[in-house]
């Protein structure tokens, strides 16, 4: 099967941010805390992107800050796919009161604006990275488990995993042989959809200073740093806002190639 | 003669397929048909699923559904070819010369609105009429299709008629624009058999009285004998037969015609009476929630290595007797006895014995499947499951059930999908075998077959039986199957056994008012069938 041009470009810089971000260490000319250069320089053949604030080096901080960014946006999204998508499934099989409770609990959450919860979460526990995906994670196992509990339903309804039930199987067998394969794509496309989401949350929650803490720095952190040079011109704000666009764009190519494939496997639904 | 009013000359269609994981490719679905239809007579399509029927009867339209492209011959309708015809050519002939009747009627009307304005729609439309004349020729047409309240029914919502009585107001909604042309694709088919006949009877009226020409596409030979003037007998989207209906049906020249008129050509000596399998004493059950038994009082046996069939029309509660035997539905009272214990009356108190000996085949063998197992997986896990096999012996055991289903190597590897519907029920069957069961219940297995296919897997089945002396419960409401499997038979009505005994006990008179209407429904190949029934049975059917 050719792969699509836009799947190809997704790859492509997907893959490249996460060589930067595992390399970071080796490939930042400058440390993350060297302010050597002057206040918001330009572009130059020393500093590729310019100075900061205190004269610190855009282009390595972006590196670093790729890091921390991608490294807490994917520990919290597979938190909360681990977490939702099991009690999505797990509710979606058992149905009656245990259906009722979780579906109820995760409504009293999601009442609530994630990112007030967020905040007050935050402003009571220890500001560290655990914290953080924990908190982050959490808050959208919510969302996982809605989805995924609709999507078992679906299936629990088959007359396979009647089947099953009447051979005798144990709940972790239909759930992870029977409905696990069969609800992976609209996951998966969930996936590349929350992993940007969690990029923009802790992006969010550093610019309101809660979330990674100097001397450690994320994306949104640094364009919270700079935002005051926008107002004399300077574009060094502008450089971590577009390395989140752009790695939202490239995660999101790759999962709309990987959700069409999937779903058009042999023996896929609807396939 | 008179000039045709359709005529196909040489009619090819081709499509493009999309096979997953594999390059597009090009497919001929109908090549080289060449028919005629005379004003006011009916053509009778008929072949297997995929014989290309439904294509050819859309292509009356100049219809390709789905980028089903219309690429040679002619498609001559009142003398002009329309297969190049422009939209709006088109648009003007849909609905006002030839108008079509859908499989299901219930997924065909929109359920927001009432009867009448659907009927009179393309009517009104296409200017044929005004509202007052379509309103009027509704109302007349309603009669002729013998549907009760004709001034009124036209203000109901689909909802609420039944399944008969829609197919038919779907029936008058075709005739209302006064069409040359209407094709009926499988409109019997949905149905249960005792409303079959009752639609199919007020559809003959129909066609005779208005005078309409019409293409008649089913896989039953039996029910198009009933109304086709000629038939042509299709398969691969090729001709293979075409004369009148009675030479067809009475000296068919082609080996597959021959075939099909002789379908159902097992024959299954009654086996005697024997101590009882499983014992259902009294069992009477309902669904959560609601105050209405859907089993009253039900008793049944089966005997080792025999077979017990349960008939009766939907709604009667045959699955829900399965249901309750496998535990998914407790029953509120009764007693099932299975190989000399009480079984539990919920899934979660039965012994894994009880779960092995007690297996289950699905009528739908798409969904009784993972689509994401191999056929290995599927049949392996069993295996696994209750004999703890694994590897070579695993592998072993899995092919010399291949075999048992009569499919060689290689099948093991491939995904349902792969399958075509008798080799999907085939593997369902091999499913149900690995577990060494006692007893299968066997839930309408061959109703969505076609019916060479359907014969194949019936006379597995009863190989099987022979050889692994494993009991079946079998469910159907197609009595012709009965005929060929049973040893007993437990007729089913509104969920109670209203007759239960022997095979030849219950197939001979004195009969009572529903099982002589059960019976009397069943489509006979031969001419004049319909007429006789209609006017000798005694009872009324209940969908009507």
């Amino acid at each position: 099967m050719k792969m699509p041009l836009s799947a190809i470009i997704g790859l492509v810089l997907t893959g490249g941010f996460l060589f930067v971000a595992i390399f970071a260490h080796w490939i930042a000319p400058f440390a993350i805390d060297d302010n050597s250069g002057g206040q918001w320089e330009g572009m130059s053949a020393l500093h590729w992107l310019g100075t900061d604030t205190i004269g610190r080096d855009i282009f390595s901080r972006l590196l670093y800050g790729a890091q921390i960014t991608i490294f807490v946006a994917l520990a919290s999204s597979v938190l909360a796919f681990s977490l939702g998508a099991f009690l999505g499934f797990f509710a979606a099989v058992r149905g009656g009161w245990v259906d009722q409770a979780l579906s109820r609990m995760v409504d009293l959450v999601m009442a609530i604006p994630s990112l007030i919860v967020a905040l007050v979460m935050l402003s009571v526990l220890p500001l560290n990275l655990t914290v953080l995906i924990l908190v982050m994670g959490f808050l959208d196992s919510t969302r996982v488990f809605r989805l995924s509990r609709a999507v078992a339903m679906d299936i629990t309804v088959m007359d396979y995993v009647e089947a099953a039930k009447l051979r005798g199987e144990k709940q972790s067998w239909i759930i992870f042989r029977e409905i696990l394969p069969n609800a992976l794509s609209p996951l998966v496309a969930e996936f590349g959809l929350r992993f940007i989401f969690a990029v923009l949350f802790i992006s969010t929650l550093s610019f309101l200073g809660l979330g990674i803490q100097p001397p450690l720095t994320d994306w949104g952190g640094m364009v919270k740093e700079n935002k005051d040079g926008l107002i004399y011109g300077k574009a060094a704000a502008m450089m971590p806002a577009l390395a989140i666009a752009a790695l939202a764009i490239s995660v999101n190519l790759v999962a709309d190639w990987v959700l069409s494939r999937t779903s058009s496997l042999k023996g896929g639904r609807g396939g | 003669m008179a000039d045709p009013l359709l005529s196909f000359q040489n009619l090819k269609i081709e499509a493009t397929a999309y096979p997953p994981g594999e390059a597009p490719r090009h497919v001929v679905l109908v090549d080289g048909v060449t028919v005629s239809v005379e004003k006011g007579k009916v053509l009778g399509l008929i072949g297997e699923s995929g014989a290309g029927k439904s294509t050819i009867g859309l292509s009356a339209m100049a219809f390709g559904r789905g980028g089903v492209r219309l690429t040679g011959g002619q498609i001559l309708l009142n003398g002009r070819d329309i297969r190049s015809a422009k939209p709006g050519a088109l648009r003007a002939l849909r609905g006002h010369e030839v108008t079509y009747v859908a499989q299901s009627a219930a997924a065909s009307f929109n359920p927001a609105k009432r009867l009448m304005e659907q009927v009179t729609e393309t009517a009104i439309a296409h200017g044929v009429m005004t509202r007052t004349e379509a309103e009027a020729r509704a109302v007349s047409l309603f009669r002729q299709l013998s549907l009760p309240n004709p001034e009124t029914i036209g203000s109901r919502y689909p909802h609420q008629v039944s399944g008969g009585q829609l197919q038919r107001v779907m029936t008058a909604m075709a005739l209302c624009p006064k069409p040359d042309l209407v094709i009926f694709d499988e409109p019997t088919t949905a149905l249960d058999v005792t409303t079959q006949i009752d639609v199919l009877a007020a559809i003959k009226r129909a066609i005779h009285e208005t005078g309409v020409a019409a293409l008649y596409i089913t896989h039953d030979l039996a029910v198009v004998a009933q109304v086709a003037d000629d038939i042509l007998v299709l398969r691969h989207g090729k001709m293979v037969e075409y004369g009148t209906t009675d030479q067809i049906i009475n000296a068919p020249r082609e080996p597959y015609t021959q075939a099909l008129v002789s379908v159902r050509s097992i024959e299954h000596a009654e086996k005697p009476q024997a101590e009882a399998v499983l014992s259902v004493q009294n069992v009477t059950a309902r669904y959560k929630g609601t105050n209405f038994d859907v089993l009253k009082n039900v008793s049944v046996d089966v005997a080792p290595g025999q077979t017990l069939a349960i008939v009766g029309e939907s709604g009667s509660g045959k699955s829900t007797l399965a249901r309750a035997i496998t535990g998914l539905l407790p029953p509120s009272a009764g007693h099932i006895r299975f190989a000399g214990r009480d079984l539990a009356h919920s899934l979660s108190g039965r012994t894994k014995d009880d779960l092995r000996e007690l297996q289950m085949i699905y009528q739908m063998a798409d969904v009784a499947m993972n689509p994401r197992q191999t056929v290995g997986t599927i049949i392996g896990r069993p295996l696994e499951f209750y004999f703890g096999l694994k590897g070579a012996e695993k592998e072993r055991r899995i092919q010399e059930l291949l075999d048992q289903i009569e499919m060689g190597k290689g099948f093991a590897d491939r995904y349902p999908a792969e399958l075509s519907g008798g080799q999907k029920q085939r593997v369902c069957i091999a499913r149900a075998l690995a577990a060494k069961p006692k007893l299968i219940i066997c839930d309408e297995v061959t109703s969505a077959l076609d019916p060479l296919v359907a014969d194949g897997i019936l006379k597995l089945l009863l190989d099987l039986q022979a050889r692994e002396n494993v009991a079946y419960l079998f469910i159907t409401h197609d009595l012709a199957t009965v005929k060929a499997i049973a040893d007993k038979i437990a007729v089913m009505f509104k969920g109670q056994v209203v007759r239960y005994g022997q095979k030849s006990d219950v197939l001979t008179p004195p009969f009572d008012d529903y099982t002589d209407l059960l019976l009397a429904s069943v489509p006979e190949m031969k001419l004049g069938w319909l007429e006789d029934v209609i006017r000798t049975r005694k009872m009324e059917s209940a969908g009507n």
